[in-house]
C-alpha cells in the first residue's frame, strides 16, 4: 500500500511538472488540459513502449491462441456482473438479466469462465461501465483527461473508473494481495496483447498520434453511451456538410 | 471465335451493370465475400506479402471508395480554401496513407464472420449506412458501418465507422491542426512526409 501511495505521489508530481512545463494551445475546446495531457500521454506511451508492449508481445509469442482466448474469457466473465449491474442502472433490464445469465452459464458450463459458451448460446457480450451509466443519465463527459497509466479518459469516465468501477471489479475483493496483483498484471498484459495490431495501425495512420487517440477515445465513448447508435453530432457551421457538397454547386 | 469474344464482352458488360445496380448492402457483402475467399486461399497474403495485398486492394476494394468525398470530410473547413490542384494532391496523399495503413490489416484475418444488419433505407435513398458486425470467437463483436452514397458509377463508400469511431472524422483534428499551422500546403507536406516515412519503414522491413 505504501508502495502504491509512493507511486501515485510520484506520478502526481510528474503530472504537475507536465502542467507547468507546457502552455496549453487551446486549439480544441474539449481539451483545455492539452499541455498536461500531452505530457502524460508521452509518459504513458514511453511506459508502454518500454515495458507493457514488449511484455505483451512476449506473452503473445509464448501462449498459443486458444490459451490467450481462455485468459481473456476468464476476465471477461468476471466483468459481466458489473456490466449487468450497469445495464440495470440504465434501465435496460433485459440486457442486465442476459449479463447475469452469461455469468451463470460461463462460470459453470464454461468452466470458471474459460469458455464463452453463453455467446454461442446467443447471449451477446455487452460493454458497460459506470461512466456509460452516468452518460445515459445525462451527465456530460467533461474535459478530456489522460490518466497516469490508465490512459485516455475524461472527467466523467475518469471519476467513474477511479471511484466507482473499482468496487464492481471482483478482483478487488481477493484478500490475498500478491495473488490479486498478479491477476491485475495478467489482465493488463492480456488486454494489451489483444490490441497490439490495432495500436500499431493507429500509430502508423496518425499524423499526430495524441490527437488521433483523443478523437478515437471521444468518439468511442460517445458511441458506447448510446450503445452503438449515437445521435448525429451538430456539425460546425461551414463544416463537413458544406465541404461535402459537390464542388460545382459552390462555384460562383 | 468472334462470337465467343462478343459473348464474353457482353457477359462482362452485363456483370458490370449488375454490380452498379446492386443494393449497397448486397455490394458490401459481395466484396467482402470475394476478398475473404481470396485471402483464405492465398498463403502469400496471409504471410503478409505486400505486393499481392496491394494488387488485391487495387482491384477489389479501391474502386468502391469515393476518396474525394472522404478527403473533403476529413479536411472539413479547410477544404473550400484549397485550389483544384491542392485538392487533387490531398486526395492522392490521403488515399496513399489509408491504403498503406489499413491494407496490412487484411493479412491478420482469422475466420471472423461478418453479419449484416437489416438495411434501413427507402427505395429512393442515395445516402445510406450499411451496418455490419464482425464476430470472432472469444471476443466481443465489433461493429463496422459503411457510409455510402449513390453515384453514376454505383454505390461508393465515403466513411467507415469501426466500433463507433469514424475513420474520416477522426482525421479532422489532425488535419485542422496542420492547416492552422501551415495552411493547406502545410497539410499536404505533413501527409507527404508521413507517407514517405511509412514507405521507407516498409522498405527497411522487407530488406
Amino acid at each position: 500500500m505504501n508502495m502504491q501511495r509512493f507511486c501515485f505521489g510520484f506520478l502526481l508530481i510528474g503530472a504537475l511538472g507536465g502542467v507547468a512545463g507546457c502552455a496549453t494551445t487551446g486549439a480544441n475546446p474539449d481539451d483545455p488540459l492539452e499541455g498536461y495531457n500531452r505530457a502524460m500521454f508521452k509518459f504513458n506511451d514511453g511506459l508502454d513502449k518500454a515495458i507493457i508492449a514488449p511484455v505483451a508481445k512476449g506473452y503473445k509469442a509464448v501462449l498459443p491462441e486458444f490459451a490467450r482466448t481462455g485468459v481473456g474469457n476468464f476476465f471477461s466473465n468476471l466483468g459481466d456482473i458489473w456490466i449487468g449491474v450497469n445495464n440495470v442502472l440504465q434501465g435496460k433490464l433485459d440486457e442486465g438479466v442476459s449479463d447475469f445469465g452469461r455469468f451463470a452459464i460461463n462460470t459453470t458450463a464454461g468452466i470458471l469462465g474459460l469458455f464463452d459458451v453463453a455467446s454461442n448460446a446467443g447471449l451477446e457480450k455487452h460493454n458497460e461501465d459506470f461512466g456509460q451509466t452516468l452518460g445515459r443519465w445525462g451527465v456530460g463527459s467533461g474535459a478530456y483527461v489522460v490518466l497516469p497509466i490508465l490512459g485516455p479518459s475524461n472527467v466523467r469516465d475518469g471519476f467513474s473508473r477511479l471511484a466507482v468501477d473499482w468496487h464492481g471489479d471482483p478482483l478487488w475483493y481477493i484478500g490475498n494481495v500478491p495473488t490479486r496483483n498478479e491477476l491485475y498484471g495478467v489482465r493488463v498484459i492480456d488486454a494489451r496483447a489483444s490490441v497490439l495490431d490495432a495500436s500499431r495501425v493507429a500509430e502508423e495512420a496518425a499524423l499526430d498520434y495524441y490527437s488521433y487517440v483523443r478523437g478515437a477515445y471521444t468518439q468511442r465513448r460517445r458511441s458506447l453511451v448510446y450503445d452503438g447508435s449515437p445521435p448525429r453530432e451538430p456539425e460546425p457551421a461551414e463544416g463537413p456538410a458544406a465541404a461535402a457538397q459537390p464542388e460545382e454547386s459552390r462555384k460562383p | 471465335m468472334i462470337r465467343l469474344l462478343a459473348a464474353l464482352c457482353f457477359g462482362l458488360f452485363a456483370a458490370g451493370a449488375v454490380a452498379q445496380d446492386a443494393a449497397p448492402d448486397v455490394l458490401i457483402k459481395r466484396i467482402s465475400d470475394e476478398v475473404i475467399d481470396i485471402i483464405k486461399s492465398d498463403k502469400d497474403i496471409k504471410a503478409g506479402d505486400q505486393a499481392k495485398i496491394n494488387t488485391l486492394v487495387d482491384a477489389k476494394l479501391l474502386p468502391h471508395f469515393n476518396f474525394e468525398r472522404m478527403t473533403a470530410l476529413a479536411v472539413g473547413r479547410g477544404w473550400p480554401r484549397a485550389n483544384a490542384a491542392q485538392k487533387q494532391t490531398l486526395v492522392d496523399e490521403f488515399r496513399a496513407l489509408l491504403v498503406h495503413t489499413y491494407s496490412g490489416a487484411l493479412s491478420t484475418y482469422k475466420n471472423e464472420v461478418i453479419e449484416f444488419k437489416p438495411l434501413r433505407a427507402a427505395p429512393g435513398d442515395t445516402d445510406v449506412t450499411v451496418r455490419t458486425q464482425v464476430k470472432r470467437s472469444g471476443a466481443q463483436p465489433v461493429g463496422i458501418d459503411y457510409a455510402m452514397e449513390k453515384t453514376p458509377s454505383g454505390w461508393k463508400v465515403y466513411d467507415v465507422v469501426v466500433a463507433g469511431v469514424s475513420l474520416v472524422t477522426n482525421y479532422r483534428d489532425n488535419f485542422n491542426a496542420e492547416i492552422r499551422d501551415g495552411g493547406v500546403d502545410g497539410l499536404i507536406k505533413a501527409l507527404a512526409n508521413k507517407n514517405r516515412s511509412l514507405e521507407s519503414q516498409a522498405g527497411a522491413k522487407s530488406k
